[in-house]
């Protein structure tokens, strides 16, 4: 993975910078030694590693205004960190650029039910906002498997996703407002407590835009009344054709689960040799449908669904009859990442989405290119949104391997490009999937996209080398073509 | 005045790339007198870019042509068992327009129903698009499933920017499932006071509401006294026990259900309480449900509350246009939210800020997108404030 060329000047300057920032920030607030700056050196993507120029831990919006104006004014680049779970490399640190830890902003600032909101510092984990109201029976909706570590900063960076966006909606349908911090210092509200933030939807732009936009330092969130019942259907098949039929049958039904996950032969045998939750380990592919509302609503549902996976030859049927076998259903699919970690040395986990109806065109060609690369692939899907979660097993010890898993990867993606998909359905696109953009890009739609870059940060200095597969000074960015000769209208004013 | 009426996505990027001077942008019209009125030299209509290009129901995505009529969008949803869910209004008899609305308007503009509360906005259903901006050029983003993080979302800055940046050519939104019922729970002879905090008390319960609207009495057909509205939406067996249990813990008065329930919705979606009287001027406000009965106790004002409180519709006498401008500004600043000036003749619309007013760092930021997709301000100058 190439990087910006670092500044071999801003790298000199390295002493000097971390004594200006201990002058803006308390003690203890810089870390310029070579042992504690690898802390950094990495986040959840752990195939590439850099440790940071600096690092710097403001513990509060001030601080991190302050930061912000000094590197600007100083031209140095700086990367954004929450607790570093990105599967995508988004806070990957630069050689030449400032690693700015937003995890001393970890407290819950207002818990306003009369709202139906919190507003949660960035450094806040995406648990800890479920936990803070659950006793009032709220919770947060969006539930990335990372929420456990994962910050609500980190969330609106990356538009995070999790298990029950189907029917309750990404990151950025559950955010009403930010605070953000601006390349200059400048701090700027975004919406608030009510819904649709007047003018530009620049909450939502930001939301997604992996850092390169703004720093945010806190967030406002809509939290929602936690349903009477819950419950979860776990259903094998023969195929995973026919799996991908139920799922559409289901939907086409007019019912949108709660929650509808899909995991192929492989990944079921890894998470039941892990977790031992008791799935069927004769069938080709296991669904988990997750239904919740009144027990009324659930026991219609889970007759009409146990009729529709019936007709596209379900193998096995099992629905939940206690909370704790419910989630027992769920925990082998939680686990699947490191259980899939125990049969592997190594695993490289894709997020691809798709169309779909696609799904068993896709498995083939992903079976084809197991063969060619001959590495094995296990599969976790979020069926109900198409967002695949290919595993691809390797083992970084073994020379080429890593090199392999990389092309193997990237040929899935490209599968789920030409399919009518995207590259990223909630990992973001980082450093890890930059220089696949052109696939699902032209030049004109990504010069659109940069332009709004410069119109935040003229100077590129906000998580640069990251999203975009070529750096473009904005000043070239920003030139009008020409048309037929002569600029349009010479005597218009212009900005 | 010139009309440029483009029927493709090259004479749409042609159209834009040739200019000589600025461009009003429209679709049939319907929403003309929405935002600062456009002074331009010629209008960019998007009505002959029509046409469902994709339609997968079992994949809950369509995509369309910017100026395909909303209600041939529709139709089509409907013969599926369909819908947009974030329930687009209606504002024609409340503008006075004519004129059928258009997919990319309803988009453009970010308008969303009732059920906002439960389903998101306009903004929160846009998958995709393909649009050509100031610049004269044809670009896209986003795509045609739900899941996708590629990229910025330019989806959202293009849902409420009012043609200022970009012309929409086509867009893909997600669709969903019609619900199979519906009812709506009334609780009568409550103030706007006491409602918010029925309508609270509903929006605590786990009764999954998708519509919560506070109606004074004397405006409609729905008798003299002031009700709170709750709609339930879903499988019968769910909305049945639902009603019951909210009918139970809300001493509610009335159930409507059928014909009743869906005019009643209509009627909120549409403001039409606030249709032909022409001699008051219309404000929208997006405030904390909480604020509401603050910031709508205005004196003169006719009001009813939507999204549980979170949305203020009010009319007060046009003659009032500037005072009002400056109370309920005064009273976002202070609560929080924005009021945007819905109805008013062109003149005043012209002079009064019609969008909340941006703080300076937003204005300068907003602007400086504004110029990055369109730097030569030609498209809708003006429409959202007097400065782009």
């Amino acid at each position: 993975m190439k990087m910006p060329e670092p500044d071999a000047a801003t790298i000199a300057r390295r002493g000097e910078i971390a004594a200006d920032l201990r002058g803006i920030l308390p003690a203890g607030s810089v870390i310029a030694d070579e042992p504690r700056r690898r802390v950094y050196e990495s986040d959840g993507l752990t195939a590439y590693r850099q440790p940071p120029l600096v690092v710097a831990l403001p513990g509060n919006t001030a601080e991190v205004s302050a930061v912000l104006r000094y590197c600007h004014r100083e031209g140095i680049k700086i990367v954004p960190r929450g607790a570093g779970t990105s599967l995508s490399g988004g806070a990957l640190p630069l050689a030449d650029g400032i690693t700015l830890g937003l995890g001393k902003l970890n407290r819950i600032l207002d818990i306003d039910y009369a709202n139906r909101c919190v507003v949660a510092q960035a450094g806040v984990t995406n648990l800890a906002i479920t936990k803070a109201v659950e006793g009032e029976g709220f919770y947060y909706a969006p539930d990335p498997s990372s929420q456990i570590a994962c910050t609500i900063g980190g969330n609106v960076a990356e538009n995070s996703g999790g298990v029950h966006c189907l029917k309750y909606g990404l990151t950025t349908n559950n955010v009403l407002g930010v605070e953000v911090v601006l390349m200059d210092g400048e701090v700027v509200r975004l919406g608030g407590k009510h819904f649709d933030a007047g003018g530009y939807d620049l909450l939502g732009v930001l939301t997604g835009s992996e850092g390169l936009l703004g720093v945010v330092t806190e967030v406002t969130v809509r939290i929602l009344p936690r349903p009477t019942q819950v419950k979860a259907m776990m259903i094998g098949f023969p195929s995973s054709e026919q799996a991908g039929d139920c799922v559409a049958a289901v939907i086409a039904a007019g019912i949108i689960p709660a929650g509808m996950e899909m995991m192929d032969r492989p990944a079921i045998h890894a998470a039941e040799a892990f977790v031992h939750a008791g799935y069927p380990l004769d069938v080709e592919a296991l669904l988990i449908v997750e239904l919740d509302g009144p027990e009324v609503e659930i026991d219609d549902l889970v007759t009409r669904i146990d009729r529709i996976a019936a007709t596209c030859g379900a193998a096995t049927c099992q629905i939940s009859r206690t909370d704790a076998e419910r989630l027992a259903f769920w925990a082998g699919r939680k686990a699947a990442f490191p259980a899939v970690g125990r049969i592997s040395p190594d695993y490289y986990c894709m997020d691809g989405t798709i169309p779909r109806g696609r799904l068993p065109e896709v498995l083939h060609r992903m079976k084809d290119l197991s063969a060619k690369y001959d590495l094995k692939v296990a599969n976790v899907f979020h069926a109900g949104d198409g967002n695949l979660h290919p595993l691809i097993l390797y083992d970084a010890n073994k020379p080429g391997e890593l090199h392999r898993a990389e092309s193997f990867g990237n040929d899935i993606l490209l599968a789920c490009v030409e399919v009518g998909g995207v590259l990223t359905g909630e990992h973001g696109v980082g450093v890890e999937k930059r220089d696949l953009m052109p696939a699902m890009f032209t030049d004109t739609d990504l010069d659109h996209q940069m332009r709004l870059k410069c119109a935040f940060d003229p100077g590129q200095l906000l998580n640069p080398g990251k999203v975009f597969p070529q750096l473009r000074r904005c000043a070239e960015l920003g030139r009008m073509h020409i048309h037929g000769g002569a600029m349009p209208f010479p005597d218009l004013p212009r900005f | 005045m010139a009309v440029l009426q483009p029927t493709d996505m090259a004479g749409l990027a042609e159209a834009i790339a040739s200019a000589r001077d600025s461009l009003e942008i429209v679709g049939h019209g319907s929403k003309r007198r929405l935002g600062r009125p456009v002074q331009a030299a010629a209008t960019l209509s998007t009505a002959g870019l029509t046409g469902i290009s994709l339609y997968e129901p079992a994949e809950l995505v369509l995509g369309a042509g910017a100026g395909t009529p909303l209600a041939e969008i529709e139709a089509a949803l409907a013969a599926q068992g369909q819908q947009l869910a974030f329930e687009p209004p209606d504002y024609g008899a409340l503008l006075g327009a004519t004129g059928p609305q258009t997919l990319g308007g309803v988009i453009a503009c970010n308008l969303s129903g009732p059920r906002r509360i439960q389903a998101g906005a306009a903004r929160d259903h846009l998958l995709g698009f393909r649009a050509v901006s100031g610049r004269g050029e044809i670009f896209k983003s986003g795509g045609r499933v739900v899941k996708n993080v590629t990229g910025y979302d330019l989806s959202k800055l293009m849902a409420g920017s009012y043609g200022t940046l970009a012309v929409l050519a086509e867009a893909t939104v997600k669709v969903l499932p019609r619900p199979e019922t519906a009812c709506t729970v009334m609780v009568h002879g409550v103030d706007a006071v006491a409602a918010i905090e029925v309508m609270r008390s509903a929006l605590a319960s786990p009764h999954d509401v998708s519509g919560a609207a506070w109606l004074p009495g004397r405006i409609g057909n729905f008798g003299s006294d002031a009700f709170v509205a709750l709609r339930l939406e879903g499988t019968e067996p769910s909305v049945a026990f639902r009603a019951a249990a909210l009918r139970e813990s809300l001493k509610a008065t009335n159930v409507a259900s059928g014909e009743a329930s869906t005019t009643l919705w209509k009627f909120v979606r549409d403001a039409a309480a606030f249709a032909g009287d022409h001699d008051r001027i219309v404000w929208r406000m997006s405030v904390p449900p909480a604020a509401a009965a603050a910031v709508a106790g205005l004196p003169d004002a006719e009001y009813f509350l939507d999204w549980s409180g979170g949305l203020v519709w009010l009319a007060v006498p046009a003659t009032q246009a500037a005072e009002s401008a400056k109370l309920l500004r005064h009273l976002t600043a202070r609560h929080g939210g924005h009021a945007t000036l819905v109805r008013a003749p062109d003149d005043v619309r012209a002079s009064l800020d019609v969008f909340e007013p941006l703080p300076p760092a937003l204005a300068t930021l907003s602007q400086r997108v504004k110029h990055s997709f369109d730097p030569r301000g030609i498209l809708n100058p003006g429409r959202m404030y007097r400065e782009f």
